[in-house]
């Protein structure tokens, strides 16, 4: 890595003097020059009005790569709480980080958020990267994307593993261009393979086929994961406790080009969803948006959370935060029950590692029976009335 | 206001089928359509165009038989349409390929760019945001509603969160990616149909661009796909065919030994 100033582009108007997060940069003659305390954080290379600096990155040569070592997790928080995720991540990312004989990083962003240290010693973790400050108090793309990539250019990890949720989803794209490195999306699988590179696997074409990618001459090796993929694993209290590394990382909120005006909650099924014991699921073979009250009622009966699968959201029949597969949501409730769901991969995908199954379906060749735990070939139409009026009498 | 929305072609997914022996994707005589969340960036930029004036510029980088997914959007009512077209651009991962545009995009100097959230064949959704940095413009992804557009104000829209939306505000220009829920995009007319077929569509090779020829094409795409795979379902349970009311019960025996009701 190396940042340039072209003395070509240079005008020395000081507007990266003005901006510079960490008062690293000063005008000679002039000309900008960067001081030796640069993290490379890259705000002035985006904002400069004449486009004269340039911070060399992307492909790194052989030598180089074994200056990256560590597995890092972004662990992200929101409204006083670590979101699960990031504890699924954590498990697997220890054992990343035990095949590499590397460390296990956890890196916490926000402010007032010393609270949340204690509840990451529970999960293997050797060290945390601490960073806080008022403007990291809210999730902005600016702030958080400086502060991961000053992070990312004075530690250097191997690997950094994010949640896909909505705020990973839009972090991890922007550091990875910033830095210009690889990035893959959505993975349901992460393994080191012989060559020690990060083997990442993710569905594809609808869920159709699954790629495996390697990212080899850019670092770190970064990925984005769909909460509920793999299990939450927590250690016992007497692993080591981790040391902690409070990172002063200045922002200077000029650079900060968006700006939250309010936060609105919405208490709908889209986290009830993920944390139902119980998901209850339509697909194409309830035959018309007319019969899925008979999917509701079953939900209902049995306290569980309706969901659904791709086409029938395509189709309008329920909206897409109920929608349950690879472009939808992860579930893995006690029990799944998929009713006239044929189940393509892209549906499988979100659904497959709930503890039990129950599959309806009318086609004895769907691959939905092949997941189930309880596979019934028959009309949905006609059993369902049954089981709800059988669950009815039970219940009273 | 110049708006650019960027589209991508792509495979019908429900049609696409696997060859059981070679476990790849058969392509042939998959229909090509418009990404669906690049219709909704479409539709998105006309309302926009329509209530505040100005041009509306359509991109998309692919193949050249991806003219016809351009030809529909200038159909919808798009002014003008642009296809980054090279057998150089082959193999583009979302870096190579948002680089890419952001050459082109950043010689029209446009006042806001809009993306799908994602598109259904590779569901990444990083290009929007890894274009947007290298534009050099801020970022707002999941967007479900545009709610004012002023010059002098910005932009302020909502935007979808893990558990409900906030109201953000930036300034101009932005790049903003829409959810499917932001509006429902129109049919081409008759006439916007005629209109579009007339229209020339640029076509910009390799040479045509001022970019750092590295970061083109594979060259410039650090993720490697090493290998495909279709995945195999082995039978995990057991599958009963009943009469209802016996399925009925047998569904209850379950529930009731796994101690679920």
């Amino acid at each position: 890595m190396e940042i340039i100033v072209d003395q070509d582009k240079c005008n020395g108007c000081g507007k990266c003097v003005e901006l510079c997060p960490f008062d690293q940069i000063e005008i000679f003659g002039r000309l900008a020059v960067i001081n030796a305390e640069c993290t490379m954080c890259g705000v002035c290379q985006e904002l400069c009005p004449t486009e004269a600096i340039l911070i060399k990155r992307g492909r790194i040569n052989a030598e180089e790569i074994s200056d990256y070592q560590g597995v890092w997790v972004f662990i992200e928080q929101s409204q006083g709480r670590i979101k699960s995720v990031s504890f699924e991540l954590l498990g697997k990312a220890r054992d990343l980080a035990n095949k590499l004989n590397q460390e296990l990083v956890a890196v916490l962003i926000g402010d007032e958020i010393s609270h949340f240290i204690k509840d990451l010693t529970l999960y293997g973790v050797h060290k945390i990267y601490s960073v806080e400050n008022e403007v990291l108090k809210i999730y902005t793309t600016d702030a958080y994307t400086q502060t991961l990539v000053s992070l990312i250019s004075r530690y250097k990890p191997n690997i950094l593993l994010f949640g896909a949720t909505n705020i990973g989803k839009d972090l991890a794209p922007r550091v990875a261009a910033r830095l210009q490195i690889g990035l893959t999306s959505d993975c349901t699988d992460l393994d080191i393979n012989q060559e020690g590179y990060l083997l990442q696997t993710k569905p594809t074409f609808g869920g159709n086929i699954m790629a495996q990618i390697l990212c080899k001459h850019t670092r770190p090796q970064m990925t984005t994961v769909r909460p509920n993929v793999f299990k939450k694993f927590q250690f016992s209290s007497t692993s080591s406790i981790p040391e902690v590394i409070p990172v002063e990382v200045k922002i200077n909120p000029m650079t900060i080009r968006t700006k939250v005006l309010e936060i609105m909650k919405e208490v709908s099924e889209i986290t009830s969803l993920e944390e139902a014991d119980i998901v209850v699921s339509a697909g194409r073979g309830v035959g018309s948006p007319n019969n899925l009250y008979l999917v509701k009622n079953l939900a209902k009966i049995l306290g569980a959370s309706m969901g659904g699968s791709r086409p029938i959201v395509d189709l309008g029949w329920l909206p897409h935060h109920q929608q349950v597969g690879q472009s939808g949501k992860t579930v893995t409730p006690e029990l799944y029950i998929a009713c006239g769901i044929s189940g393509a991969i892209q549906h499988l995908v979100g659904m497959q590692t709930s503890k039990r199954i129950i599959a309806i379906n009318k086609d004895p060749e769907a691959p939905i029976l092949k997941v189930a735990t309880l596979g019934i070939v028959g009309d949905l139409l006609k059993i369902i009335p049954v089981l709800i009026e059988d669950l009815t009498k039970i219940k009273n | 206001m110049k708006i650019v929305a960027c589209i991508k072609q792509v495979p019908e997914i429900s049609e696409v089928m696997i060859d059981s022996k070679t476990h790849t994707l058969i392509r042939e005589g998959v229909p090509s359509i418009v990404n669906p969340f690049d219709e909704n960036a479409v539709e998105e930029g006309l309302r926009i165009k329509e209530k505040y004036s100005g041009e509306l510029i359509v991109i998309t980088m692919g193949p050249l038989q991806a003219e016809e997914a351009l030809r529909k959007c200038l159909a919808m009512g798009a002014d003008e349409a642009i296809l980054i077209s090279d057998k150089n651009f082959a193999g583009s991962d979302t870096l190579a390929t948002s680089y890419t545009l952001s050459v082109v995009i950043k010689q029209l100097k446009p006042d806001l760019v809009i993306c799908g959230k994602q598109a259904i064949d590779g569901d990444t959704a990083q290009v929007g945001p890894e274009l947007a940095e290298q534009l050099g413009i801020p970022q707002i992804t999941c967007v479900k509603k545009v709610e004012i557009f002023k010059d002098e104000k910005g932009i302020v829209l909502h935007r979808e969160t893990d558990d409900g939306y906030e109201i953000i505000q930036s300034k101009l220009p932005v790049l903003i990616t829409v959810e499917k829920v932001i509006n429902e995009p129109r049919y081409p007319s008759i006439r916007g149909t005629l209109a579009a077929k007339k229209k020339v569509i640029r076509v910009i090779k390799t040479n045509d661009l001022k970019a750092n020829f590295c970061r083109l094409g594979t060259d410039g795409s650090p993720t490697q796909v090493v290998n495909i795979f279709s995945p195999q379902l082995q039978q995990k349970g057991k599958v009963l065919k009943f009469e209802p009311k016996d399925t009925s019960q047998e569904i209850i025996n379950f529930l009731q030994q796994e101690k679920l009701i």
